[in-house]
């Protein structure tokens, strides 16, 4: 993957196969810090003990079709490989969170990318589950929260392409904003 | 910074359209395949694509979901188009470019992209 924020895509997709109602990406630049951390948060149906001891390996997977499941692997590789790490914590039936810690001046750690692409995509999927975007960039704070969203939208869906058009333009408005 | 304000002119707006894109059971359905595999071969900007032609052009018969792996992982990405009647045609190793095609072309036209279908892709 090219772009951090494809990992983050894949693994929120992750967390809507796995019924959740509420996910949260949660997201820090520290310039101070030299610090790029990553969480995504659901209260989804979350691994068995015996499952999460397996699950970062590649030939480790839910689906049923064939054996392979490259998701976590290739994020976890993506960290290690720029001097970070990936932690894992789920429970069955509460939800899963993963975060994921880069050095954020590595050589070899890929740009964030497209977060209103990913963001915009993961809402199209999923219009009924709410997502919390939250980024924080040296001390300046963004947030996306579909819970108010969609008391504005009073019944609307999310995934109306105007909708989702104004979605991806506030993102990218607000990551802008606080990178200044 | 977006304001609320203006998303609550867009609700205003799309509160008609969206009785007549529910009305529309009949309507055109756009797949894309959103697994690791379609992500890591590019599938986002594909969809995207496919949701920017679709409000550009303003169709309102026509909804863009999203899929898992489809199981071709090296033809990715796929984008699978179902028209109401006639049988689903697979289009494979997607671009915007293509999208905007496939729009254009299938959809609008009711003529499918041959150059791009799956059937091509293995002679």
């Amino acid at each position: 993957m090219r772009e951090l924020s494809l990992h983050i895509l894949d693994i929120a997709q992750n967390s809507i196969s796995a019924h959740s109602t509420l996910i949260q990406i949660n997201i820090e630049e520290s310039s101070k810090d030299n610090l790029l951390s990553i969480e995504i948060i659901d209260n989804g149906s979350g691994m068995s003990p015996e499952f999460l001891k397996t699950v970062r390996d590649p030939f480790s997977t839910t689906r049923t079709t064939r054996k392979v499941g490259m998701g976590i692997s290739l994020f976890e590789a993506a960290a290690v490989a720029c001097g970070g790490r990936l932690e894992l914590e789920s429970e069955l039936g509460k939800g899963t969170t993963l975060k994921t810690y880069f050095q954020l001046d590595h050589i070899d750690r890929a740009p964030l990318g497209d977060m209103a692409g990913t963001i915009q995509t993961l809402i199209s999927g999923a219009p009924d589950i709410d997502f919390i975007y939250r980024h924080s960039k040296n001390g300046k704070d963004f947030v996306l929260d579909t819970t108010q969203l969609r008391n504005v939208l009073d019944g609307v869906p999310l995934n109306t392409p105007d909708v989702l058009l104004w979605i991806s333009d506030c993102v990218n408005e607000g990551l802008s904003e606080i990178s200044q | 910074m977006k304001s609320l304000a203006e998303l609550q002119e867009i609700r205003n707006r799309a509160i008609n359209q969206v009785n007549l894109r529910k009305d529309r059971e009949d309507g055109i359905r756009v797949v894309v395949g959103m697994a690791t595999c379609g992500i890591a071969a590019g599938a986002r900007p594909v969809l995207n694509a496919f949701l920017q032609e679709v409000e550009k052009r303003n169709l309102t018969n026509v909804t863009v979901t999203q899929t898992g792996c489809i199981g071709m992982c090296r033809l990715e990405p796929i984008v699978e188009v179902y028209v109401p009647g006639q049988d689903k045609v697979t289009y494979v190793k997607m671009t915007e470019e293509k999208a905007a095609r496939v729009v254009a072309e299938h959809i609008i036209n009711n003529q499918p992209v041959s150059d791009f279908t799956i059937g091509s892709e293995s002679k």
